[in-house]
């Protein structure tokens, strides 16, 4: 598991649902093919109403115009992100367009199962709300062994909520790395 | 300590004698569906984790239902379908419902409980977030994505943590202008669409067992709306009923234990609840219809695992019958089987399919349609500023189509009464 996730932040409001995440059109591309997976990062986040995009001001495109990831690293999220459907393409399509971690709340169970077990982003759990202390383009260094991160923007720093159960899957890598090292499955 | 029914199934499934809320068990799994939009991307990791060679667990607990994207011009979801029946002809799976054949199904989780794979006591996953609907069955069931899915195929177990169960009691049969999506969004209105997340939602009460099996089919099917596990509801006779005429598979049925702890209990008075919607863009934004009735709707939309089985179109005919619609109806019976029944079931001497064609209504083909947009060739997607009256299951920014549309949520009496005026009326305007 890295020590530390740096870089911009994409903030957005609560119930972040899987059609805002990837509309429904665009699950006909097929996760097992490369190429087509990177259609998913073109598309990530483009169902989130354009007010809702980039808060405080909104307006601002996750992946802008023409390119196939996102300058964005982390997100930072309300509650209940990733709410809705089991589409696995949600986390992937975070994944594909640059996502390392998401900051929120809490998240619809579905999601949460789906990033850590997947192993496409760590999904972090606050004990306030921060969505709106944040803004959009703001520098966090998430610090996985303090629990915590920093906005290097404002210089001030916040808790998280520690990961809990999900660290040996996380640290493993995906779940099917951990049922092997814990001896579920067969190496 | 005594266990609720989901604690109970999830024990039995852990060959344990007792689990508590919050611990994280392994548990063998009855049965596994998947469908064209998430079965491709599990074939793949089921490929790639276990190896091009590699046979699933057990081909008699595979279960694979196309459902999605059928009726359109996207080569993509074609070729999805082609993907499926690929993997089925080389895993020599039996329960396969393929496009274009007798066997054709539609919605996977009507079309699951049509076939017989919804059986008390079992544990089923499924990689759609609807596979809560078969609670209804006393089962444990729940929605899982790629990953999960793609791991059980190739072993039979899953990890599960133990979800808490809040209780939800209806007092008393339902009034005749009530019906069970009434209910839920009522508890989902109440409780918030993150307030069950992690836990599990049990339905109890005369209310709920004066219920027939889709009715409670309904019940269950939204616990995903409030951010719910499972939905559960302890099979009675009409269960067993139920199940017994669809399969000849043994089954054990599971029930709480005597003093089982719940996380919280509500209780409702069905007779003093009324008809609601759940207003854009969430399924807790909730509403009495008569505090939003005369508000513009630009379509009526009548399908999908939620809203269109049989006991649904029968509720809409009664409102529709001998009447003309005021606004764009759409008709859209989930499975083969449900379309089949609008050409046999009848309200005084006319088939629900000559009442909804009388009407003015467009009946379409048997899929999820609309109901989460999908490709833009769609029957009945919204592809602009429409503002939608629905018996679906979701109203966030876009679920329907476009980001500029809106959608609100009702029961199949709510939307037949409002499709009649063009305006959300007041069911018991019509009964």
């Amino acid at each position: 598991m890295k020590k530390s996730i740096q870089g911009k932040v994409f903030v957005l409001g609560d119930d972040v649902d899987t059609d805002q995440i990837i509309p429904a059109q665009y699950l006909s591309y097929n996760p097992a093919i490369p190429e087509e997976r990177k259609m998913f990062g073109v598309y990530a986040l483009c169902g989130v109403p354009d007010a809702q995009s980039g808060l405080p001001k909104g307006n601002i495109p996750f992946v802008p115009k023409g390119d196939k990831t996102s300058p964005y690293t982390i997100i930072v999220g309300g509650k209940n992100f990733g709410c809705g459907s089991s589409r696995e393409h949600a986390p992937i399509s975070l994944q594909a367009a640059g996502i390392e971690a998401v900051i929120a709340e809490f998240y619809a169970r579905i999601f949460f199962r789906n990033s850590v077990n997947g192993g496409y982003l760590i999904p972090f759990e606050t004990p306030k709300r921060l969505c709106e202390k944040i803004s959009t383009g703001d520098e966090l260094k998430i610090d996985l062994e303090k629990n915590e991160f920093a906005n290097l923007t404002t210089g001030k720093t916040y808790p998280l909520t520690p990961l809990g159960d999900i660290v040996p899957i996380i640290e493993a890598g995906d779940v099917f790395k951990y049922a092997k090292q814990s001896g579920m499955l067969d190496n | 300590m005594a266990m609720t029914l989901t604690e109970n199934i999830l024990a039995r499934a852990a060959k344990r004698n007792e689990v508590v809320p919050g611990e994280n068990i392994w548990i063998d799994v009855d049965v596994l569906m998947t469908h064209d939009v998430c079965g491709p991307g599990t074939i793949g990791i089921f490929k790639d984790k276990f190896g091009e060679d590699a046979k699933v667990w057990d081909k008699e607990k595979v279960v694979i239902i196309p459902d999605h994207y059928i009726y359109t011009a996207d080569q993509k979801a074609h070729r999805n379908i082609d993907i499926l029946r690929e993997f089925v002809k080389e895993q020599d799976l039996p329960h396969y419902y393929d496009v274009g054949t007798d066997r054709y199904k539609g919605v996977c989780h009507i079309a699951l409980a049509e076939e017989g794979h919804t059986r008390p006591g079992e544990i089923l996953f499924g990689t759609d977030s609807h596979t809560c609907t078969a609670g209804a069955f006393g089962q444990f069931a729940t929605g899982i994505g790629n990953t999960d899915a793609g791991f059980i195929m190739g072993t039979g177990k899953l990890w599960v943590k133990v979800p808490p169960t809040m209780r939800f009691v209806f007092d008393g049969e339902l009034p005749p202008y009530l019906m069970a999506k009434d209910l839920i969004l009522r508890i989902i209105g109440d409780i918030g669409v993150g307030g069950a997340t992690y836990r599990a939602m049990e339905f109890a009460g005369d209310g709920v067992y004066s219920l027939n099996m889709e009715e409670r089919m309904t019940l269950c099917n939204m616990v995903i709306e409030g951010g719910g596990k499972n939905g559960v509801i302890e099979p009675d006779q009409v269960t067993l009923d139920f199940v017994k005429s669809k399969t000849d598979k043994p089954f054990e049925v599971i029930r709480a234990q005597e003093g089982a702890q719940y996380y919280m209990e509500k209780v409702y008075k069905s007779k003093d609840l009324e008809p609601v919607v759940a207003k854009p863009h969430s399924p807790d934004n909730k509403a009495n219809v008569s505090e939003v009735k005369g508000t513009n709707v630009d379509r009526a939309y009548i399908g999908s695992c939620t809203g269109g089985k049989i006991t649904d179109f029968i509720a809409a005919a009664k409102i529709l019958k001998g009447n003309q619609v005021k606004t764009q109806t759409f008709v859209m019976p989930a499975t083969t089987e449900v379309a089949r029944n609008l050409k046999i079931e009848k309200l005084d001497g006319k088939t629900l399919e000559q009442i909804f064609l009388d009407s003015g209504a467009t009946i379409g083909p048997s899929s999820c349609g609309a109901c989460l947009g999908g490709p833009l060739d769609t029957l009945g997607r919204l592809n602009g500023d429409e503002i939608c009256i629905s018996t679906t299951n979701r109203n966030f920014p876009g679920r329907m189509g476009s980001k500029s549309s809106a959608v609100y949520l009702a029961s199949p009496y709510t939307v037949a009464a409002s499709a009649l005026t063009g305006k959300i009326t007041d069911p018991r305007d019509f009964i």
